[in-house]
């Protein structure tokens, strides 16, 4: 399963000139709003046409300016999740997850798409079936649209900040279910955020987005170790991406021991448990740098590393990378200090990190 | 006790009768114009807005006039309709009903289009990506939909119809038991001295039915809602 998109597009000031390619699991377009996330998967639906360019699913090409090809959205077989869940008002839960299911039946040539019952289990909307969509909670109107989207049988499902809309706590009740739709159901998925914490969860492939163009793509651990590139496409909290296990706890100070290649961190966690694996978060601006080693700081976690680059700067921050044992942290210091350190690369130095997110994968809800 | 003169009961009929046939052929095409109007852009777009709103505008009797020049027995379609399969409408039941139905378009139409209007286009796109092509969508999502602005439509033009007087009498005159609706029969009443009484219950007649029809819509009108909403 590829998708192949090259796809130019005027709109107003901005000018969409996307290249890019993915496979099955889940690919994250990242970027900040107005960078052209939507417009880029409404041409993926054929919701809007571009100017010129190519799509291609799965080898069959679904728009080619060359030829003249344009197939009409209906006739795409791509399901599309969108932030406001435009559930029919007229039609009552399951008729609204018929809709699609009904009209995707008997065709031919392609994979037979999940069943109904097994659409309703995965997303828990079994109660609400007989319900009117104005008397659902935003998270049950996404759970029901993903399912509506779903039973279409998509070849591919686009979601477009399907949690946009909703509060942190329905936002939690809604992530595991897009985890276990491609999981259960193996549905590729092009899912559009402008939420790391997102995309941690569920993507595999992340696409960067800024100003219509793409400027990074990939693995999600390699895209998100560029906070140079993250930060172009709009994120403050750009870092390092760590996998690690928990080797230990201590309970009496509520500490957990998190060990990676290049040593151990040390976390309040008081919920974890040993031998879990899980993605930490360690963002470029909670983490200072000493060419010697610290004496008597409260900071829990210093790394002895070397330096590895320093990010081309032209404003008074900088972002440097250092090697601490095969693992790159980044760290985001002042251009002074940078100068007043002469940090070069390959110059030995201490990390200090500050302050530690943890990504827990998603568990089934 | 209060009982009903055969000359009263032929006015209700005819009335009814005429009304109804107005709004059944003139309501596809009232959906049709109000979708045009609502969803598309095309050069004269205005001038064929303006041209719907004709009737509402200029005097009934300039229609009526219009519509014995075009479907009289030697006018330019009426002529054809004539020589080809033997109908006319002039001077009939049925061309009290076109004269009704041209009358009353204007406000179908509008009510009809408003209703379009208001239908959030978002939820058509999808539709589209669930597999529905343009006219699927315009019979699962779009028509369900307008079904208040239809029924306002079709009250509207039903109670446009009952009242329809000018064009009536200038495109198929008074011709008793075959045109005589209501406000024809009236008229015709209040010309003849000594009448008043007859008069007063046609009127008393006329008020009673636009009654129990703004009843009647107004039930059902309130249902479809209920059964679009869901509240």
């Amino acid at each position: 399963m590829t998708i192949s998109v090259n796809i130019r597009k005027t709109l107003g000031a901005l000018t969409i000139d996307a290249w890019f390619e993915c496979g099955g699991g889940v690919t994250a377009l990242f970027g900040k709003s107005g960078a052209g996330k939507t417009s880029i998967v409404q041409i993926l639906a054929g919701l809007m046409t571009p100017d010129n360019g190519r799509i291609a699913i799965d080898g069959t090409p679904v728009y080619d300016s060359a030829t003249g090809l344009n197939v009409a959205p209906e006739r795409r077989h791509v399901g599309y999740v969108f932030q406001d869940a435009r559930l029919f008002p007229h039609m009552n839960v399951r008729r609204n997850l018929d809709y699609g299911a009904r009209r995707n039946r008997d065709r031919a040539g392609s994979a037979t798409g999940p069943g109904f019952d097994d659409v309703v289990d995965v997303l828990a909307i079994a109660p609400l079936l007989d319900r009117q969509p104005h008397l659902l909670s935003g998270g049950e109107k996404q759970r029901v649209a993903l399912g509506r989207a779903l039973l279409s049988a998509p070849r591919l499902l686009l979601m477009d900040e399907p949690l946009a809309a909703l509060d942190a706590e329905r936002k939690w009740e809604v992530l595991p279910f897009i985890d276990r739709i491609q999981r259960d159901f193996g549905t590729p998925i092009v899912y559009v955020s402008h939420s790391i914490e997102e995309i941690l969860q569920i993507a595999d492939t992340m696409v960067l987005i800024a100003n219509g163009g793409v400027s990074a793509a990939g693995p999600v651990e390699e895209v998100l170790n560029r906070p140079d590139l993250l930060r172009a496409a709009g994120d403050g909290n750009a870092g390092s991406v760590i996998p690690v296990q928990v080797t230990g706890l201590d309970l009496a100070y509520g500490i957990a021991t998190l060990s990676f290649a290049g040593g151990e961190f040390r976390v309040t966690a008081p919920d974890l448990a040993v031998g879990e694996r899980l993605r930490i978060r360690v963002r470029a601006r909670d983490v200072s740098l000493a060419t010697e080693r610290p004496q008597h700081v409260s900071v829990l976690n210093v790394f002895e590393g070397t330096v590895a680059g320093v990010s081309s700067a032209y404003g008074p921050q900088v972002d440097v990378s250092v090697d601490v044992g095969g693992t790159m942290i980044w760290s985001q210091i002042t251009r002074k200090s940078l100068d007043d350190l002469s940090l070069q690369p390959g110059a030995k130095v201490f990390a200090m990190v500050k302050a530690v997110a943890i990504d827990r994968p998603a568990g089934p809800p | 006790m209060f009982s009903l003169s055969p000359l009263e009961l032929e006015a209700i009929q005819l009335s009814l009768k005429v009304s109804l046939w107005a709004v059944a052929i003139s309501l596809p095409f009232g959906i049709a114009v109000a979708w045009v109007l609502a969803r598309c852009e095309f050069p004269g777009k205005s001038l064929f807005d303006a041209l719907i709103h004709v009737p509402l505008v200029v005097p009934p009797v300039v229609i009526g006039y219009l519509l014995l020049v075009l479907l009289g027995r030697k006018g330019a379609i009426g002529g054809w309709l004539y020589d080809s399969f033997g109908i006319t409408v002039a001077f009939s039941w049925q061309g009290a009903a076109v004269a009704a139905a041209v009358m009353a378009f204007p406000l179908m139409v509008r009510a009809i289009r408003l209703s379009i209007e208001a239908i959030d286009t978002r939820l058509e796109q999808a539709a589209r990506t669930l597999g529905a092509g343009p006219i699927d969508v315009f019979f699962s999502i779009t028509l369900p939909l307008t079904g208040s602005g239809i029924v306002v439509g079709v009250i509207l033009a039903f109670a446009r119809a009952l009242g329809e007087f000018g064009a009536t009498i200038t495109f198929v005159s008074a011709i008793p038991g075959e045109t005589t609706t209501l406000p024809v029969a009236l008229y015709g009443l209040a010309q003849v001295p000594g009448q008043e009484g007859s008069a007063i219950r046609l009127v008393i007649l006329s008020i009673v039915i636009a009654f129990a029809a703004m009843f009647v819509s107004e039930v059902i009108a309130r249902r479809v809602r209920r059964r679009i909403s869901g509240t």
